[in-house]
């Protein structure tokens, strides 16, 4: 029965390799699909005196729950309910570690401390506890400001970090009191303050850290969510969650890495923040020779144009464009232009955000291009459309001080024309001016995304 | 202590292989794999389905009942939304 772990352990292993090519990435989620049934199925059948009334209601209502947030939750939030299910994940791993606590007969006993289980132990319950309580609330944090809430940080600079500090001497100090103690009445009282602390430390690690940053911190909770699984499998000493739990863990801080990398930033740097909070313009008062343009001109723009390249950003997203985006991309390719996207890797919310909402609509992967595949591209271009992207198109980035200092941008203010499609000229995500607006080349389109393309879409049709 | 030897033994190995199978992703599949591994962090509900076991007090059972809930909407929900990603992948391969 035991080998039925070892089978969902190769499915798992299977499954994420799957998962990283497109070929074959569905079948790599039906492969973790199939190990997770085969894990769910063994641990009842080899457990002894199960609970069945908690087993059977437990799954019935988090699995309805989760399939009514999976089914309900539009596209546009698509970010917000990856980062809350991620909560979810942590929160488990923390009740597992309290709730082992409780059933262990021996640390219920007088005079036996959690320290005399042994070292491993002994680090592992308050380390699930507090890596799954800070994935928990960071993840909750997160989405809210994925959802447009503004969290900010009550504190600042040094004071800031000594709060963070404080709060992590405190959980260490109540995890050594835990492992000392051999009350458990104390015992119950250390894991209660420490689920509170780590709580807290989650709340105020997440809040500082700029909405531009956001598929940084999404993918590291992802990461965070697969430690503290394997943790708990410390805690429970279930080999097959410390595997599953690190290969999640690892995944997680690749991805991670790969966000961070497309930033030019360093975690370290994302995690300690600040960035987006600081730096905000002052509106259109900081701009000098803005031009606007009405979808009208930009469809004589891009019947005379033989290449154009759409920049897809947030603002798609929001204004669930990326129908329409397709719609007019096809009517510029019947007529025999060159179309093509350019995805930034850290366009959106969460890595790979722009790739997901076009595929869609259906637009086509070859028509989908690469940061580095195609910025050499941009000056042979006639039109480039950026759609509800600033950040990642802002040439400020090429400056040697700055917010957003030495990130890798996407070269747009090189071709001959640029069209910004922006509902008003309000900072980006990351709160900065963007020169790009200021150049000669470059026109607005002060419009919903959505409106601004049924505009150039219904002119191009009429134009010919 | 020998056994939690090779617990950690067990950990260092598969995060190594975790860090092996996804050196190279294709920034198309960045949110597929995110969330796809998300649910699999839902794999904590094996440890709390152990902890639900006939005889133990209240407070344990409602702990256990309360991780299991929500390591499934973790499994359910992770698992559904990343179909569903995949599946608008799919439909232009044909």
């Amino acid at each position: 029965m035991v080998y039925l772990y070892l089978l969902a352990t190769l499915l798992f292993v299977f499954g994420i390799k799957r998962l990283t090519s497109v070929k074959t990435c569905r079948q790599g989620n039906r492969l973790s699909e199939l190990g997770m049934f085969c894990a769910v199925v063994t641990v009842v059948l080899i457990g002894t005196n199960v609970n069945w009334a908690v087993v059977v209601a437990g799954i019935l209502v988090g699995g309805a729950a989760g399939l009514l947030i999976a089914k309900r939750t539009p596209t546009t939030q698509m970010p917000e309910m990856v980062a809350a299910l991620n909560g979810f994940g942590g929160a488990a791993s923390a009740l597992v570690a309290m709730a082992t606590l409780l059933i262990d007969d021996r640390v219920q006993q007088t005079g036996f401390a959690l320290g005399d289980l042994g070292i491993v132990p002994a680090i592992a319950f308050p380390a699930t506890i507090v890596v799954g309580m800070v994935t928990l609330t960071g993840s909750f944090v997160a989405y809210g400001k994925l959802s447009g809430k503004k969290l900010s940080h009550p504190l600042q600079g040094a004071q800031r970090h000594a709060l963070h500090a404080g709060l992590g001497a405190a959980a260490i100090a109540l995890a050594v009191w835990m492992a000392l103690t051999g009350n458990h009445v104390m015992t119950t009282v250390a894991v209660v303050l420490l689920a509170a602390a780590a709580a807290v430390l989650g709340v105020f690690l997440v809040m500082p850290i700029g909405g531009a940053d956001m598929p940084v911190v999404v993918s590291l909770l992802n990461s965070y969510s697969g430690v503290a699984a394997a943790f708990a499998g410390f805690v429970t000493r279930e080999p097959l969650l410390i595997v599953t739990g690190a290969l999640v863990g690892a995944s997680g801080l690749i991805l991670t890495q790969i966000m961070c990398k497309a930033m030019n930033r360093s975690l370290g740097n994302v995690l300690l923040g600040g960035m987006g909070e600081e730096a905000v313009a002052k509106d259109a008062k900081d701009y000098k020779s803005i031009k606007s343009t009405t979808p009208e001109e930009v469809a004589m723009l891009l019947d005379a144009a033989s290449s154009v390249i759409f920049v897809p950003g947030y603002g798609l997203a929001v204004a669930q464009a990326q129908h329409v985006v397709r719609e007019l991309a096809d009517l510029l390719q019947k007529r025999g232009c060159n179309v093509r996207y350019a995805i930034h890797p850290v366009a959106g919310r969460m890595p790979g955000h722009m790739n997901v909402l076009l595929a869609e609509s259906d637009v086509p992967y070859d028509q989908l291009w690469e940061m580095d595949r195609i910025n050499a591209d941009f000056k042979n271009t006639d039109v480039v459309i950026v759609v509800g992207a600033n950040d990642v198109v802002n040439p400020a980035a090429r400056e040697p001080t700055g917010p957003i200092a030495g990130m890798p941008i996407l070269d747009v203010d090189q071709a001959r024309t640029v069209i910004v499609i922006k509902r008003s000229l309000s900072p980006g995500y990351a709160g900065i001016k963007n020169p790009l607006f200021d150049l000669d080349n470059c026109l607005m389109v002060f419009l919903d995304a959505k409106e601004a393309l049924e505009g150039m879409v219904k002119e191009v049709k009429e134009l010919r | 202590m020998a056994a939690y030897f090779e617990y950690i033994f067990i950990f260092a190995i598969a995060a190594l292989l975790g860090f092996e199978l996804i050196t190279k992703v294709p920034p198309t599949l960045h949110t597929p794999l995110m969330s796809g591994s998300n649910a699999i962090s839902g794999i904590t509900i094996v440890g709390a389905i152990a902890c639900a076991r006939l005889g133990e007090g209240f407070l344990s059972q409602a702990l256990a009942f309360l991780a299991i809930a929500f390591a499934s909407i973790n499994v359910v929900g992770g698992y559904l939304v990343t179909d569903r990603m995949l599946a608008s992948f799919k439909k232009k391969e044909k």
